[in-house]
């Protein structure tokens, strides 16, 4: 196990270094001029020049490579003098809109984007896959049928196109919600809700239909497996038989599912953030993308990377917990 | 085994032996019996009986001309841009009122422009519609077939070399799915188009579809790859690929005329998948602003704008948006259909 | 099928009264295609003690027999008529409640494959002891002693340890060992035995009948063995009950069935079995054709289409199911409509030298 554990961290590393040098090299050696682009229209060829120096942009690309990374490690100082800002790690460069350090937006942003994907993770779970069992056992009936059809609309709906919808229904005509933002639970736990509710019931309905069609099939086959017949001829009750036998088979590879989907969380957070214009993560990465603001979109693809490596570390050992067939080595 | 039941078990491996094929489950005794029983029929291949599968789906039909109807309509965009008298990107705007808003009700439909007219810019809805269903299912096909055609490539590579190409294209693919795709995407398109044009401004259209197309390409491949690895690796040590090696057949006979008519089957199923999955990737991408460029007309685009109405002029995204919901769910339920036809034992 | 088995089977074993009566049984199922009608009307009868072997090919309804027995079947699809008794009690039409409380404590089942018949992700010992706390609820300590007491008994070495082990750490054979220790922790007074060796190399097959066998004498219980392979037959059966398409064919004592069968399915049967002491470069010769369609039976003998003896045109095997008659033998029965003497007459002649002789 701890064997297995590290081998898999190492080799963490290695994909993450690879990912690392190539998201920078898209981002640093194949747009014709960073500093143009973060100086702006109305930089001469000066003050780009300037630009370039300050942030090293002039040195060869490895050497650029290797203080970035420096940067997340330790922390760099970017240019000299008194012009010297000093950047502490983990360093991962400056705004080039606003000057703010790509670390604090991200901790500013972070836990908006926690919060979104978070709470539909919670509706996608409950929802889905309570849904997808409850008709997988009711299999043929009308509750059935009705759960399958609304879960085949749902996987086809897109955040983009209900989102909208929601927001027309239940903010501008019914009024009975706010206009969808953040503020920290800690602060107004309850404001915190009401505002949180549409992009959560958007991404975590959308998501339940994926979810409960999933858990069907999956609970679908989990049942006509031949220990469950087994659990039948013990003469355990329907109930035990289901809770105990055939959900416990059937959630692994859900629980499976749902890590991977976590860790790529990010991604359908940008669209809800979008949609709802929330200012998480995701939708700080998109106007960064809109502006070519490199630091900001590096550090976000970093860091969603970091998230799905490390998920598909803890999916490995948490399969390794559930599933005693399966022994990590 | 003279067994040929005309069940939905053929598909399935042939059982292992003799009389002990697999008695009657608890859950569907009925199934496995008929499938023991079943009319005697003989001689029928796996595609010509999936294929009579498919013709029993009622929804498989409905969805399946869904779909022909829409890609009527985008073939023939420009022919019915002629009849119906208005095209895309004609600005109607005497249509409009003072603030930019479509005269009439429901977004100013009226018998020149059955689905009413784009608020501010007074284009015309439906043949915006059917141009950027064009647009959509464009990108969707091709991104689809470049993706399986990789993915069957590496695939096919890696299982049948072995050795440490495979160990170094597993890592590459492992490589290739820790990269966060979406956005991946929304990040490489605007510092691609960026490097190519610089500050030029004015991006073509088609520079910008072949790019969405690339880079969706680039990061859908490794699922077709894995499946078709997989496949290979367990048919090569099949009887039939050891006989066609035992008789001297070369590489190429055996991944093209042994390997490949015993993966197309799943490799369709990957494609029915794509396909949808590209439509709406394009879409939101499209949606943020990422997508295709104006004035192409683009499904996702047309609900980004429309966001901005979205109070004023609500019909706008809604058309927009159903557009795409039933291009979507025609090509799921399709797909589904053809899945299921493809392997009976699948329970939706 | 009214001169039944049940008086052949009765009259082997004195004036026990049978343990398990099934009269006239006939399971349907609604499918998609039509009503399959996967067991029509068989009987028979079993008292403790003694072993029925069940033999036929896929599709026969042996095996909707046993779980219809069990109460294993899919209630909402299946319409069960005719009657089931066991120890004198009617079980069809009980509700379902009180057949869960029957099952696993008065029947029990060992299934086909032990590997997937065992859920991977509880530990053997946990599997068993849960069997035995459904029906002795709350006695926690006790089934885990017990589970132990039992892998101990059907042979495991180290039960305190392999107790504790998961199902994919057992070897096939002790797998099957493990799932009849789950099946006899209740003291079950009628065992099915699906297949259950089926899975299982031929060295273990023998020891897992062995075990059977001495398990049966330890506890007086009935079995049920339903199986494709007449040397399991052979070797644990008292009576054999031969299926085809949902109806009984043949049936007679152990001898009746295997030394001198009268149906020319049964015949099929032994000519496909291999001999170790016939002639080695023979072809085994498989019955041609393939089993019936239970939605559709062939309209008169089920087995007409693939039968070599059939009388046809005119002839009655094509227009009229034969009836289970009484044989010359006593309590050997069969369904065919060849006058007996023929039947004899082509078994001696054809049959006997070409099958294991």
């Amino acid at each position: 196990m701890a064997r297995y554990l590290i081998r898999r961290i190492l080799l963490a590393v290695v994909t993450m270094f690879a990912v690392s040098v190539l998201t920078f090299l898209l981002f640093f050696a194949v747009p014709t001029s960073p500093a143009y682009v973060m100086c702006g229209k109305q930089c001469d060829a000066h003050a780009i020049a300037q630009t370039e120096q300050r942030l090293g942009l002039d040195k060869p690309i490895v050497t650029q490579y290797g203080e970035f990374m420096k940067g997340i490690a330790v922390g760099r100082t970017y240019g000299t003098g008194d012009l010297a800002v000093k950047c502490d790690a983990p360093c991962l460069g400056f705004s080039f809109r606003t000057n703010e350090p790509v670390t604090d937006i991200i901790k500013r942003t972070l836990p908006v984007t926690v919060s979104v994907v978070v709470g539909a993770l919670v509706i996608q779970l409950v929802i889905g896959v309570g849904l997808g069992m409850i008709s997988a056992l009711r299999r043929g009936t009308a509750f059935d049928k009705a759960a399958v059809g609304v879960s085949l609309v749902g996987a086809s709906m897109q955040i983009y196109f209900f989102g909208p919808i929601l927001l027309l229904i239940f903010v501008y005509s019914l009024h009975w919600l706010p206009n969808p933002a953040y503020t920290s639970p800690f602060d107004d736990p309850f404001k915190w809700f009401t505002q949180m509710i549409l992009p959560w019931v958007t991404l975590g309905f959308l998501n339940s239909a994926i979810y409960a069609r999933l858990s069907r099939a999956q609970m679908l086959e989990t049942l006509s497996e031949d220990f469950v017949r087994t659990a039948r001829a013990k003469g355990l009750p329907k109930r035990k038989v289901y809770a105990r036998h055939a959900l416990r088979a059937a959630i692994t590879p859900i629980v499976t599912i749902a890590g991977l989907d976590l860790g790529g969380a990010l991604g359908g957070a940008v669209i809800t953030e979008t949609v709802f214009g929330v200012n998480g993560l995701g939708r700080t990465s998109v106007n960064a993308v809109n502006d070519l603001n490199l630091p900001v979109v590096m550090g976000t693809v970093l860091l969603a990377a970091f998230f799905i490596i490390c998920m598909n570390i803890i999916v490995d050992v948490l399969y390794s917990v559930i599933d005693p067939r399966v022994r990590l080595s | 085994m003279t067994q040929t039941p005309a069940g939905p078990h053929d598909y399935a491996e042939a059982p292992a032996g003799g009389l002990a094929v697999g008695e009657a489950p608890l859950g569907e005794p009925g199934e496995e019996v008929v499938a023991a029983g079943g009319k005697a029929i003989v001689g029928r291949s796996p595609g010509q009986l999936a294929w009579i599968r498919l013709k029993r789906d009622r929804v498989a039909l409905v969805s399946g001309i869904v779909l022909v109807v829409m890609f009527i309509l985008a073939i023939a965009a420009p022919l019915i841009s002629k009849l119906y008298g208005a095209n895309a990107t004609d600005q109607h705007s005497d249509l409009l009122d003072t603030s930019g808003y479509p005269l009439g009700y429901l977004g100013g439909i009226s018998g020149s422009h059955w689905l009413g007219l784009e608020p501010q810019l007074g284009r015309d809805v439906l043949m915006q519609l059917i141009y950027g269903m064009r647009t959509s299912l464009v990108i969707a096909f091709v991104s689809a077939i470049i993706t399986v055609a990789i993915g069957i490539i590496i695939g096919i590579i890696a299982g049948y070399a072995g050795g440490v190409v495979d160990s170094i294209l597993n890592w590459v693919i492992d490589l290739v799915l820790a990269f966060p795709f979406f956005i991946f995407c929304l990040a490489a398109i605007p510092v691609v188009t960026d490097a190519v044009y610089g500050s030029r401004g004015d991006v073509s259209a088609l520079f910008r579809v072949g790019l969405i197309i690339g880079v969706f390409a680039c990061f859908s491949w490794t699922y077709p790859a894995r499946l078709v690895r997989g496949q290979v690796l367990s048919l090569r040590e099949r009887e039939f690929v050891e006989a066609a090696r035992a008789a001297g057949a070369g590489m190429g006979h055996i991944l093209f005329r042994q390997l490949l008519p015993n993966i197309w089957a799943p490799i369709l199923v990957v494609f029915s998948l794509n396909v949808p999955s590209f439509i709406t990737g394009e879409a939101a991408l499209s949606f943020l602003n990422i997508g295709v460029v104006e004035p192409t007309p683009d499904l996702g685009r047309m609900i980004n704008n429309g966001t901005s109405f979205l109070q004023t002029d609500p019909f706008y995204t809604m058309v927009s948006g159903a557009t795409i919901l039933i291009l979507v769910l025609a090509f799921n339920l399709f797909g589904d259909s053809v899945r299921d036809a493809l392997d009976p034992k699948s329970s939706r | 099928m009214t001169a039944t088995a049940s008086s052949a089977a009765t009259s082997g074993v004195a004036d026990d009264r049978p343990y398990l009566e099934v009269d006239d049984l006939r399971v349907q199922f609604k499918t998609e295609d039509g009503i399959v009608r996967a067991v029509d009307g068989i009987s028979f009868a079993l008292p403790r003690g003694r072993t029925l072997g069940i033999v036929g090919e896929s599709g026969s309804g042996k095996s909707v027999t046993s779980l219809t027995v069990m109460g294993l079947h899919n209630a909402a699809r299946t319409r069960i008529t005719g009657s089931i008794k066991l120890d004198g009690r009617e079980i069809v039409g009980l509700d379902d409640e009180q057949v869960r409380r029957m099952r696993g404590r008065d029947v029990a089942m060992i299934f086909q494959d032990p590997l997937s018949a065992l859920h991977p992700y509880y530990t053997i010992g946990k599997q068993i002891s849960e069997a035995y706390l459904v029906h002795h609820p709350g006695r926690k300590a006790e089934a885990r002693k017990r589970a132990i007491e039992m892998l101990d008994r059907v042979g495991i070495p180290q039960p305190k340890k392999r107790a504790d082990q998961y199902p994919h750490e057992f070897s096939g054979g002790m797998r099957q060992r493990a799932m009849i220790a789950m099946a006899l922790v209740n003291d079950p007074s009628l065992l099915i035995a699906d297949e259950p060796t089926t899975a299982l190399d031929v060295t273990v097959q023998a020891q897992i009948l062995d075990l059977l066998e001495d398990l049966q004498r330890e506890f007086n219980s009935a079995i049920i063995m339903i199986t494709h392979d007449l040397g399991v037959v052979s070797q644990v059966a008292d009576e054999v009950m031969v299926m085809y398409g949902g109806h009984a064919i043949e049936f007679g004592s152990v001898e009746q069935v295997l030394r001198s069968p009268q149906h020319p399915y049964a015949w099929g049967l032994l000519q496909s079995v291999p001999s170790l002491r016939g002639n080695a470069e023979e072809d085994l010769d498989p019955i041609p054709g393939s089993p019936p369609s239970l939605i559709n039976l062939p309209s008169g003998c089920a087995f007409h289409p693939r039968c070599a003896y059939k009388m046809v045109g005119g002839g009655p095997c094509d227009l009229e199911v034969p009836e289970l008659l009484p044989t010359a033998d006593a309590g050997h029965v069969v369904a065919c409509h060849l006058p007996e003497n023929e039947r004899r007459r082509v078994y001696e002649e054809e049959i006997k030298l070409g099958a294991a002789q």
